[in-house]
């Protein structure tokens, strides 16, 4: 194991102990069990079948597509598949669970063991384990606030497919509980079971913490509950290691619990409602038969998996020369790593790179917009690359032609014609303004034969006459040779 | 396996089921009894037969990714005690 981030407490170092459970909306058109709709944001209880209503006799049937993609995820995970798995009723009253029972994989999940590595900003590398991936039904939504002495419920959510994803309690700090959300998530997206978006809670978390002594057996973990932002992750894990280290040095002990995370005021506390001790009652569900893959049908699948950020990385690292920093970045959402490589396409990678990775983030970052909906298509950026090689326009008139590209869509090459901005390469026209410059700083002439720095002060005059437009090797070569004999 | 009064009232409070303390007694024995009469099961050896998870010759039906239900929120709120704004309405389960 590699070095762990410990924390100072007042009596030595402590090392933190971080396992998530993540549960992950499964992309997909119907919900698990039933033929209602998954989109979101629907009026409340439009796209609720009395499956998902629990109303007597009706019977769950399960949604291929749903168990194809918890296979693909599994084998994204690099993890063992369980070509036989079960499900069982997970026993609870709560209004937003019309049936009083989740329908779960307990003691045999479809996917099993996994892993995933992650990539620390020091260079190290780490890998998590996977305990399990399993199947299950989503509830309803709750909503307490909108009535004095009601609560509201929509069932909209209750029977959307859920992948749970387990992790081993591998994780040693915020950070790489951070690290490993978002690779996870990274890793979802380019698979395509789940579109991995926070705010409408298709992505949520639960974190499992406690403290020990470096080496030491285990402490007493809590679990702090339904976070759904990387943020608020990290913020919930720091605040609780501390709070347990200041309780165990202050000779109290950590308790057993299920703890909520309070983001405004950056702190955890207790649930309030205890609940009686989770007694789930787990046992098969009769109305199901266990779910059995074929073997064939499996390897059909893996066949199918997109090529995934870690072997991306690699070959970006490989193929383009790129830096791992750049390589990193430009993999983490598919989209991007598609963008830079039609850009790449029959050119220098790096410059192609350091476009996407600056200016184009740059203004996607202004515009507030994802790389999708971005105004420059990737083929014309590369068109913008391409006028810089062949010399037509200088590499600062380009930030300007890109500027004018996110601004009105226009092609490059239109863009430089409109506005005339093709560079002067006309060693007469260049020679001229040379000429101009020199004559009307007789001074900074002189100057020269003690400071050569002066030459960037002319560089800058013969720029300014020429609108930037003239090519900056010429500009440069004849002003020195000019400087030199004069 | 014997249950006693306590693991009834427990069992009776998950299932949210109300049980008069008197009826405690009479329900621990009841149960104890239906459990013990089950138990015999345990007397046949098991241990090369595979756990049979139906009588059917059949494997798990599924079922293509296509909506076909839903939107029908007035079916489904009809028979709910209490409706509002097109949601169920349930006494509040929170302070």
């Amino acid at each position: 194991m590699a070095t762990a981030e410990l924390i100072e407490g007042r009596t030595g170092s402590w090392e933190v102990v971080i396992g998530l459970e993540v549960h992950a909306q499964v992309t997909a058109a119907a919900k698990l069990f039933s033929g209602a709709a998954t989109a979101f944001g629907a009026a409340p209880n439009t796209q609720v079948s009395p499956v998902d209503a629990a109303f007597p006799g009706m019977l769950p049937v399960i949604n291929r597509h749903v168990v194809a993609q918890a296979v693909k995820t599994g084998l994204g995970l690099d993890a063992k598949i369980n070509l036989r798995s079960v499900f069982d009723r997970k026993n609870y009253f709560y209004p937003d669970l019309p049936a009083g029972y989740q329908i779960s994989q307990y003691q045999q999940p479809i996917v099993g063991h996994g892993q995933i590595a992650l990539d620390l900003p020091d260079g190290r590398s780490r890998t998590i384990g996977i305990t399990r991936l399993h199947l299950e039904q989503d509830a309803g939504k709750s909503l307490h606030d909108q009535h004095p002495t009601q609560t509201y419920v929509d069932l909209n959510r209750a029977g959307i497919g859920l992948m749970e994803i387990v992790s081993e309690p591998d994780l040693r700090s915020a950070e790489e509980a951070g690290l490993y959300l978002r690779k996870l998530r990274s890793l979802l997206r380019y698979l395509g079971t789940c579109d991995g978006n926070m705010e409408e809670g298709s992505l949520r978390c639960d974190c499992n913490v406690s403290v020990r002594r470096p080496g030491g057996p285990y402490g007493t973990r809590c679990e702090i509950k339904n976070l759904n932002s990387v943020r608020f992750v990290m913020q919930a894990i720091d605040y609780e290691a501390r709070r347990q280290i200041r309780l165990i040095e202050a000779g109290g002990a950590v308790a057993q619990e299920t703890r909520l995370f309070d983001s405004s005021r950056g702190e955890t506390r207790p649930m309030r409602s205890k609940e009686e001790a989770h007694d789930y009652r787990y046992f098969p569900d009769p109305d199901l038969l266990p779910l059995e893959l074929d073997p064939e049908w499996v390897a059909a699948l893996r066949a199918d998996l997109p090529e995934l950020p870690d072997a991306k990385k690699a070959r970006f690292v490989a193929d383009y020369g790129l830096r791992v920093e750049d390589a990193d970045v430009l993999v983490a959402e598919r989209a991007t790593a598609e963008y830079f490589e039609t850009v790449a396409a029959g050119r220098d990678a790096k410059a192609a790179a350091n476009w996407v990775t600056g200016d184009l983030f740059g203004a996607l970052n202004r515009l507030g917009r994802a790389i999708e909906d971005c105004p420059v298509t990737p083929e014309r950026l590369g068109q913008l690359i391409d006028l810089v090689a062949d010399g037509t326009i200088s590499g600062r008139i380009a930030k300007d032609v890109f500027a004018d590209m996110i601004e009105t869509g226009e092609a490059p090459g239109a863009i430089v014609e409109r506005k005339g901005l093709r560079q002067v390469s006309d060693t007469g026209a260049i020679e001229a303004a040379v000429d101009t410059a020199l004559a009307a700083h007789p001074a900074q002439v002189m100057q020269y034969k003690t400071n050569p720095k002066v030459l960037g002060f002319f560089v800058g005059q013969v720029m300014k006459a020429t609108q930037g437009k003239a090519n900056p090797g010429l500009v440069n070569e004849l002003l020195r040779r000019k400087l030199a004999s004069a | 396996m014997a249950l006693d009064k306590s693991a009834v009232a427990h069992i009776a409070r998950l299932a949210r089921i109300r049980v008069a303390d008197g009826e405690l007694d009479a329900l621990a024995a009841e149960l104890s009894h239906i459990l013990a009469w089950v138990e015999q099961l345990a007397e046949v050896d098991t241990d090369d037969v595979q756990p049979m998870a139906s009588v059917a010759a059949m494997r798990l039906p599924m079922r293509e990714d296509v909506v076909t239900d839903g939107d029908c929120r007035d079916a489904i709120l009809k028979n709910a005690p209490q409706a509002a704004r097109g949601f169920f309405a349930v006494p509040k389960v929170v302070e």
